[in-house]
């Protein structure tokens, strides 16, 4: 019954830690943007087997997480619940893939189990760094910054309109899902009918809500753009910022870290 | 059904973003250039209102298990393809960023998959013309059914592909699909049983939202046609480069790798195959190589998979592991006192 409370509730926790003020939510929207999706690539990148590469890259969330005060129990809790979704499709390669890769003593480890645990580990560091722009960032600063990158303006709106609102109507569902709750009972009422009158009145009163955002616009002489104090400065922090990091991600994927980092150790032992 | 990054390879990836935010560029220049001023706000609030409804569940009579509205062909009858397809893209977007649904690179092949599908192709090319201009109720009916069902097949379809071509996963594509496709018949049905339930109410209560909302759209065939052609376009010429990249890129990585560690991998072994393979690569141009782990590539690496190195491997894992989040821990210690 409280669930959509609960995602609500999620929802408006990650946006809250946006409007920390620490140096890294201080520094330009872009230069986070455009360091994320560097990221992302670099991570994608990684061949499947290539499990030991993928390890260096969480350096950049356990820094951004770190620097930047993000509760990390919180951020571990949301990962964990993406997690399951990322091992039931991995779950297949270690059945179909048998074919040993690695050799642990006399143990053999298939290439499907190598696999499994890449596809688990790119999970984990693609969703903590969506999550970590969000929270350092911002939505509508993230808004922003597509939009100074050549995101079609209206579509900027689009997004700026919906976050807007999206309080607003997840607040109203939650209201009109918990009535139904309290009036349902052994599971009678919880079926089609109710529910197809339910959500229809929610989306005329949303229409009608609609029509008092409009004239509202009208009234207000909205002409189509929104228009905030945001200054964007794209200073030598935000050069250094994406250029550091943009390096250590390319050498990261390039340089195998985590193996001359082994061979090193065995070596000396 | 949502796309996952973990599951994605780059060439894939790109290629959709690549295609979505063409779409999404086209559909906002349409939306511009219709200077309905009222549609701004509509737009906006029908998109929280897709994301509310999107959590409330209800009880798919006599199996037990609950279902809950997909909508992007709701959104498409309401605001028609272009506006609805930007609607769709912004709640996938704010999925992907607050709710990691997906992710950052697999955003463009969700909003191909869940928007593209349902405003470009399902609700120009098969609902509105079963409805016709002026449907009736059981047309209405049977246009919305047969509409949500092709949707529900064509999106876990392009999630089949894109994984298959990405080849992260070790799912063959026949497997995948008689997963995928089955499962999506039933979610298809309760959609568009749903989705039937829904406008049937708001027609009865106010005919002119469902009545206007046709009207107001003379979809001509020659601009929907345009869309397609540069939509296509676009996927097959950034397929191409992004697949050239992936294809050479790799091999120079293993040898950057090769020379650094001083391991000898023997690159392509098995000339012949390997030769054939990135032949039939160049004509596909469409797969990037990570698919065919058993040629060339892959069988050097695993050639030089002595004990030692792997070994070292697992301990260098877990010692840069480990250095990361003790440095992680140290800064964070070191902050309050700094």
């Amino acid at each position: 019954m409280c669930s959509i409370d609960g995602t609500l509730l999620d929802f408006k926790n990650l946006d809250r830690l946006a409007a920390g003020d620490t140096g890294i939510h201080r520094l330009d929207p872009r230069a986070k943007v455009v360091v994320t999706l560097v990221f992302v690539v670099c991570v994608v990148s990684c061949g499947k087997y290539e499990l030991a590469a993928l390890l260096p890259f969480f350096l950049f969330p356990v820094f951004m997480v770190t620097l930047a005060d993000i509760p990390a129990l919180y951020l571990a809790k949301k990962i964990a619940v993406i997690i399951p979704f990322a091992v039931m499709v991995g779950m297949f390669n270690p059945l179909l893939d048998r074919q040993a890769v690695l050799h642990v003593g006399a143990l053999g480890i298939s290439g499907g189990w190598v696999s499994f645990a890449s596809i688990v580990v790119r999970a984990i560091l693609t969703v903590s760094s969506a999550l970590v722009l969000v929270a350092v960032t911002g939505f509508p600063a993230i808004c922003a910054a597509l939009e100074r990158m050549g995101m079609p303006q209206p579509f900027a709106v689009q997004l700026l309109f919906l976050y807007r609102y999206i309080f607003v109507l997840t607040e109203e569902g939650a209201q009109v899902s918990r009535a139904r709750e309290l009036r349902t009972f052994g599971g009678r009422g919880r079926g089609i009918r109710v529910y197809g009158s339910m959500i229809g009145h929610l989306l005329l009163r949303t229409w009608m809500r609609a029509e008092r955002i409009h004239m509202a616009m009208l009234a207000r002489g909205f002409s189509g753009a929104f228009h905030t104090r945001r200054q964007f400065c794209f200073g030598t922090r935000e050069t250094a910022f994406v250029l550091g990091w943009s390096l250590f991600f390319i050498t990261a994927r390039l340089v195998p870290v985590a193996h001359l980092l082994g061979s090193l150790v065995t070596g000396i032992l | 059904m949502h796309m996952a990054d973990a599951l994605l390879s780059p060439a894939v990836g790109g290629t959709m973003w690549a295609v979505s935010a063409g779409a999404i560029a086209y559909s906002s220049a349409k939306v511009r250039k219709e200077l309905d001023d009222r549609k701004v706000p509509l737009m906006g609030v029908l998109g929280a209102f897709l994301f509310a409804a999107q959590m409330i569940n209800f009880t798919i009579p006599a199996t037990g298990s609950s279902g809950h509205l997909g909508g992007g062909l709701l959104l498409a009858m309401l605001l028609g393809p272009y506006a609805a397809f930007l609607t769709i893209s912004s709640v996938l977007m704010v999925q992907a960023l607050f709710f990691a649904d997906g992710g950052l690179l697999a955003l463009g092949c969700n909003i191909f998959n869940m928007g593209f599908i349902p405003a470009f192709l399902v609700y120009p090319l098969i609902y509105t013309r079963v409805a016709g201009s002026a449907p009736g109720r059981k047309r209405l009916v049977a246009a919305t059914m047969i509409s949500a069902i092709i949707g529900l097949q064509l999106g876990p379809l392009c999630v089949v592909l894109e994984t298959v071509f990405s080849g992260i996963s070790a799912l063959p594509f026949s497997t995948f699909a008689l997963l995928m496709q089955p499962i999506h018949l039933a979610i298809g049905v309760v959609e568009g049983v749903v989705t039937v339930v829904i406008v049937t109410f708001v027609h009865a209560a106010r005919p002119e939202i469902i009545r206007g909302a046709m009207g107001a759209r003379p979809l001509g065939r020659r601009p929907f046609r345009a869309v397609l052609v540069s939509v296509f376009a676009v996927a097959i010429l950034t397929g191409g480069v992004l697949s050239g990249f992936a294809s050479k890129n790799p091999d120079g990585l293993e040898w950057a790798i090769a020379k650094v560690t001083g391991a000898e991998a023997l690159q392509g072994t098995e000339q012949g195959l390997h030769a054939a393979m990135t032949a039939l690569q160049k004509k596909t141009a469409f797969l990037p190589d990570y698919g065919f782990k058993k040629d060339g590539n892959r069988g050097g690496r695993n050639a030089t998979d002595s004990l030692g190195t792997s070994l070292s491997g697992v301990v260098g894992g877990v010692l840069t592991l480990a250095i990361v989040f003790l440095s992680g821990f140290l800064l964070k210690r070191r902050r309050p006192t700094a």
